[in-house]
C-alpha cells in the first residue's frame, strides 16, 4: 500500500515577521515587508533596498539553547527558529514514543553569507604591493592575510549543509539528512523529494523547507550584475511587481519556512492534527540554456504535469496556484505561457498570485514559505493577493489575485519554483477530509 | 512499500589526480600511482598545507560540442570538472546524447529519451575564482586601502562580468551537464560538502527505482585546489600540515601516524539505469545498485560523533534496504577521512556493524592515492568500488601499511589482489554538518 505524507506543523521566519498567524494576517492585507538594506552599506548599489527579517533573536525561540548554536550564520539561526515553531505547531515535543532514527531532515539551505570585510581585505591584501598599487594577485600576500582575519566558524557555517546539521542537533534527527541547492527551487525541491524519502519508506517524519539571505554585498552584487533586481530605490514599497507590466526585477527577500511532514498512518495514531496532504511533485531540467528560460516553458510545463500526475489530479481540481512570479520581464511571461499550457480552459478561472509582491524573494527559501501559504489557504478559504499590481500586461492575461486577497474554498493547490539554470519544481497539496 | 524497478550501473566517469576517464583511473590504481604533490597552479608557499591532488591538463573543448563553446566563460573550475566526467559517464555508457552525436561520435537519434533522463549532481562551496574577484575588489579601496563598499557599488562592482553569479551557484554543474547532454527529467543539486555524491547517487536510484525517469547521471565534482578552498580546512586544522617535503605519503588514511586530509581537484559521475532500459538497449552492466542507507550525526554539526552512530545507521540501513547480511559484503569501501578523529570515529562504526567480518573482506580506499575533493569524492570511491566488484580485483590501497591498531580493514599492499566479489558496500559522510550515507552494490545477475 502506499504511504502517504501529509503536513502536521508550519513555520517561518520572513521579512512581514516571524509568527504564523499575524504573517499571514499581514499577508491577506497586502502588506510589504521591503524598506531601505541595513545589513550593510548599500547606498551606493544599483539596488539598496530589499525585504529584511526584522527583530529577530533566536532565543525568542530556543529559550536558554540558542547559546549552544552561537555562531551559527544567519541560515542556520533563520531555520532553527522556524523549525521550532514547527515542532511545537506539530507538537512533536509531547509525543515520546518518537524514533529518531526515522525522522530525516530535508533543507533547501542556500550558501552561509560570505564573511565579507575580513574576505575583502584579504582581496585587498593580495593585489596591492607595499607600495598600494594593483598587481596581480599574489596568493601569499593573500593568505598571510586571509588565514589572520577569516574565522574557522564563520567559514564553516558558510557551507550549504550546515543549517541542517544544526537542527539536527537541536531536534535529535537521526534519520536522512540532505540538502539540496537547486537555486530558487531548493526548497520546493526539498520538500517534493522529502516526501518521496517518506513514501519509500526511509522516514517517517521529515523535517523540510528552506533557508536562505543572499542580502549580503556579493549576492546583492551578483543579483545587480545580472540585472535581476528592481531599481525603484526610490518607492521600494511598491518596488515587487509580479505579473505587472512595469515590473523591473525582483526584490532580494530573506527568511526560512519549515514545514513538519509525516506518513499519514504515523500522524494519526498519536492523533495530531493534520493540515495537508502532499500529493504531487515534480522536479525535470529545461536542459536549454544557462542565462534564458525555454522560451516555450518546457521545463515548466514539464514540472507542473508530472506533479498533477503523480498526485492523480487535474488541472481543473485545482483551486489556486502560488506562481514563483519573481517580478522579472521572462520569468512571469513564460510562468503564464506554461500555466495556460498546462490548465487549458482552466486557466482562466484559476487564481494566481504571487506573495513575492509582499515579501520578496527569498530565494532558497522561498518556495517553502510559498508552501505554507497555501497550506493556509486551504485552512481558511482564503487566498493571498498579488501587490502592486495595477497596469496589466498582454503578456501576463489571468487572474493574479490583484491587491486583495480573495475568499474561496480551496481543495487543492498547486506552487511553483523555478530555478536559475533551469530546474524547475512543483507541488501540489490537498486538504485531508477529517 | 511501492513495487520497486531493479537499478543497474552502466556507466562510469571520473576525472581524478591520477588519471581522466576510468581505464586511465583504474590503471593508475593498479599501478599504485600517487596524485598528490606540490602544488603548482598557484604559490601555495603562505598556506600551512602546501601539497594537493592536481589533475592532468586537459582541454574543455573535447568534452562538449562545438556550439556550447561560447559557455565555457560563464563556468567555474567546478563545473568544467562535471562536464569533463559526464561526457566519460556517458561514453562509457554507450549513450548517444545530443553531444556526442553533435560531436560526430555517435550516430543520432539519442538512444536515450531525454525526457526519461535525469540528473543528481552534487556541487560544494563553489569558491569565487580569486583571481577575478580579488583583482575586482581592488578597484574599490579608498585612499587608506581599505575596502570601500560605497566605491563598490558605485563602479567596483561593473568590474565584475555580468553573469558572474551564474558560475558560482552550485546547481549550474548539473545545469550545463543536463544542456550538453539534454538531460530533461528530474534534476538535483544535493549539496552535502563529502557526502553529497552518495547522497546524489542514492537519490537517483531512488528516482529510477519508483519510476520517475529510466537513467540518471549522477555523483557530484568539486575543486578544492584553489587559495580559498585550501584556507578554509586549514582553519579547521583538518589539513596535513607537516607532510609539504613528503607529499606521496601526505594522505594516510587510518594510519597510526595519520596527521590530517589532503585537497584534490576532481569528480566522479555515473550511470544509473533501469534494468529493463539498460537490457533493451544490450548495455554492459557493471553492477547492480541495491541499497541506499543515509543517517545524521545528532550530537554535533561541527565534529564526529566519536562512536560513529550517524555512519552505523547509513551502513544498516543500506544493508537493509538491500535485503542483504553482512556476510554477503565481501568488499567495504570506508570513507577514510585521513584525520585523527573522522578515523576514529569511522573505524568505531565499521567495527561496530562488521565486526570480525571485517577480519575477512577486503577494504578499498583511494585516499592515500587522490587526497579528497568533497563533493565528487564519494562518486570517485564509488566508480573505483564497482569497478573492483565488476573486475573481481580489489586495486591496493596506498599509504595504509601502518594501521592504526584500531583499524581491521585489510587494504591491499603491492600489487592488486583477485578476489571474487559478490556484494560491496561504500560509505560517505560530510567532515561537518553531520550528513551520512552508504550505497550497496551487488554483482549483476539475471
Amino acid at each position: 500500500m502506499e504511504r502517504r505524507v501529509v503536513i502536521t506543523g508550519m513555520g517561518w521566519v520572513t521579512p512581514l515577521g516571524h509568527d504564523l498567524d499575524s504573517v499571514w494576517r499581514r499577508m491577506l492585507a497586502g502588506e510589504s515587508g521591503a524598506g531601505p538594506t541595513t545589513l550593510f552599506d548599500a547606498s551606493a548599489f544599483p539596488t539598496s533596498f530589499s525585504a529584511q527579517v526584522k527583530d529577530f533573536d533566536l532565543a525568542d525561540f530556543l529559550g536558554d539553547s540558542a547559546a549552544a548554536h552561537d555562531g551559527a550564520s544567519r541560515n542556520s539561526r533563520f531555520a532553527l527558529a522556524a523549525c521550532a515553531m514547527a515542532w511545537r505547531d506539530a507538537a512533536l515535543s509531547a509525543f515520546a514514543a518518537l524514533d529518531p532514527t526515522r525522522v530525516g531532515v530535508y533543507l533547501g539551505g542556500g550558501e552561509g553569507p560570505l564573511d565579507f570585510q575580513p574576505f575583502a581585505a584579504a582581496a585587498l591584501a593580495g593585489c596591492r604591493n607595499e607600495q598600494g598599487e594593483t598587481i596581480p594577485l599574489n596568493t601569499v600576500r593573500w593568505a598571510e592575510t586571509a588565514l589572520r582575519v577569516l574565522t574557522a566558524t564563520n567559514e564553516l557555517e558558510q557551507d550549504p549543509n550546515m543549517a541542517g546539521g544544526h537542527i539536527a542537533v537541536q531536534f535529535n534527527a537521526q534519520g536522512p539528512n540532505i540538502n539540496t541547492l537547486t537555486a530558487c527551487a531548493a526548497s520546493t525541491q526539498a520538500i517534493g523529494e522529502a516526501t518521496r524519502l517518506i513514501r519509500y519508506g526511509d522516514a517517517d517524519v521529515m523535517i523540510a523547507g528552506g533557508t536562505h539571505s543572499m542580502i549580503h554585498p556579493l549576492g546583492v552584487t551578483g543579483f545587480n550584475r545580472l540585472t535581476a533586481l528592481s531599481t525603484r530605490n526610490d518607492t521600494c514599497l511598491t518596488a515587487s511587481r509580479p505579473f505587472d507590466r512595469s515590473r523591473d526585477g525582483f526584490v532580494l527577500g530573506e527568511g526560512s519556512g519549515i514545514l513538519i511532514l509525516e506518513e499519514v498512518e504515523h500522524a494519526r495514531r498519536r492523533g495530531t492534527r493534520i493540515l495537508a496532504e502532499v500529493v504531487g511533485f515534480g522536479s525535470t531540467a529545461d536542459a536549454f540554456r544557462i542565462t534564458d528560460i525555454h522560451e516555450e516553458g518546457r521545463g515548466a510545463i514539464a514540472a507542473m504535469k508530472a506533479a498533477l500526475d503523480s498526485a492523480g489530479m487535474t488541472p481543473a481540481q485545482i483551486d489556486y496556484v502560488s506562481a514563483h512570479g519573481t517580478g522579472t520581464e521572462e520569468n512571469d511571461k513564460i510562468e503564464t505561457l506554461a500555466i495556460r499550457r498546462v490548465f487549458g480552459e482552466h486557466a482562466k478561472k484559476v487564481p494566481i498570485s504571487s506573495v513575492k509582491s509582499m515579501i520578496g524573494h527569498l530565494i532558497a527559501a522561498a518556495g517553502a514559505v510559498e508552501l505554507i501559504t497555501c497550506v493556509l489557504a486551504i485552512r481558511d478559504g482564503v487566498v493571498p493577493p498579488t501587490i502592486n499590481y495595477n497596469l496589466p500586461d498582454p503578456n501576463c492575461d489571468l487572474d493574479y489575485v490583484p491587491n486583495q486577497a480573495r475568499r474561496l474554498p480551496v481543495r487543492a493547490a498547486l506552487s511553483n519554483s523555478f530555478g536559475f539554470g533551469g530546474q524547475n519544481n512543483t507541488l501540489v497539496l490537498r486538504a485531508v477530509a477529517d | 512499500m511501492a513495487a520497486r524497478r531493479r537499478v543497474v550501473i552502466t556507466g562510469l566517469g571520473v576525472a581524478t589526480p591520477i588519471g581522466i576517464g576510468m581505464d586511465a583511473f583504474w590503471e593508475g590504481l593498479l599501478q599504485q600511482r600517487c596524485g598528490i604533490r606540490r602544488v603548482e597552479s598557484f604559490d601555495p608557499s603562505g598556506l600551512p598545507c602546501q601539497v594537493a591532488g592536481e589533475l592532468p591538463p586537459f582541454q574543455l573543448g573535447d568534452f562538449i560540442p562545438k556550439s556550447y563553446r561560447k559557455s565555457v566563460k560563464v563556468m567555474s573550475r567546478d563545473i568544467t570538472l562535471a562536464v569533463v566526467c559526464a561526457y566519460h559517464a556517458v561514453v562509457d555508457a554507450g549513450l548517444h546524447t545530443k553531444c556526442i552525436i553533435e560531436r560526430g561520435e555517435a550516430p543520432g537519434p539519442p538512444n536515450v529519451d531525454s525526457t526519461r533522463f535525469g540528473a543528481n549532481i552534487g556541487a560544494g562551496l563553489v569558491c569565487a575564482d580569486l583571481n577575478e574577484l580579488a583583482g575586482a575588489l581592488s578597484t574599490a579601496a579608498d585612499e587608506q586601502s581599505r575596502f570601500d563598499l560605497r566605491r563598490w557599488g558605485g563602479e567596483g562592482m561593473s568590474n565584475l562580468t555580468p553573469l558572474w553569479l551564474l558560475k558560482f551557484l552550485p546547481n549550474m554543474l548539473a545545469c550545463h551537464v543536463t544542456i550538453v547532454h539534454d538531460a530533461q527529467a528530474p534534476s538535483n543539486t544535493v549539496t552535502c560538502a563529502e557526502a553529497s555524491s552518495h547522497l546524489a547517487i542514492g537519490e537517483a536510484f531512488r528516482t529510477i527505482s519508483r519510476g520517475d525517469a529510466d537513467v540518471c547521471i549522477c555523483g557530484g565534482a568539486e575543486s578544492k585546489v584553489n587559495p580559498m578552498a585550501m584556507a578554509r580546512p586549514a582553519l579547521w586544522e583538518r589539513l596535513n600540515t607537516q607532510d609539504n617535503g613528503s607529499p606521496q605519503r601526505a594522505s594516510r588514511p587510518f594510519a597510526a601516524d595519520r596527521r590530517g586530509m589532503v585537497a584534490s581537484d576532481g569528480g566522479g559521475l555515473v550511470i544509473l539505469e533501469a534494468l529493463d532500459h539498460a537490457r533493451a538497449r544490450k548495455a554492459r552492466i557493471y553492477a547492480e545498485i541495491a541499497g541506499f542507507g543515509a543517517g545524521s550525526n545528532s550530537v554535533s554539526w561541527s565534529s564526529p560523533d566519536p562512536k560513529g552512530r550517524w555512519l552505523i545507521l547509513a551502513l544498516q540501513k543500506a544493508v537493509a534496504d538491500a535485503g542483504s547480511t553482512i556476510e554477503h559484503i565481501d568488499l567495504v569501501a570506508p570513507f577514510s577521512a585521513a584525520t585523527p578523529e573522522h578515523d576514529a570515529a569511522e573505524m568505531s562504526a565499521w567495527n561496530e556493524v562488521f565486526g570480525s567480518r571485517l577480519d575477512q573482506v577486503s577494504a578499498l580506499t583511494t585516499r592515500g592515492a587522490l587526497g579528497h575533493n568533497g563533493a565528487g569524492s564519494g562518486a570517485i570511491d564509488f566508480a573505483a568500488t564497482v569497478m573492483a566488484l565488476y573486475r573481481n580485483t580489489i586495486p591496493p590501497s596506498l599509504n595504509t601499511s601502518n594501521p592504526d591498531p584500531a583499524s581491521r580493514f585489510r587494504f591491499v599492499q603491492g600489487d592488486s589482489k583477485d578476489a571474487r566479489v559478490r556484494q560491496a558496500i561504500s560509505l560517505g559522510y560530510a567532515l561537518a554538518g553531520g550528513q551520512s550515507a552508504a550505497l550497496l552494490i551487488k554483482k549483476f545477475e539475471e
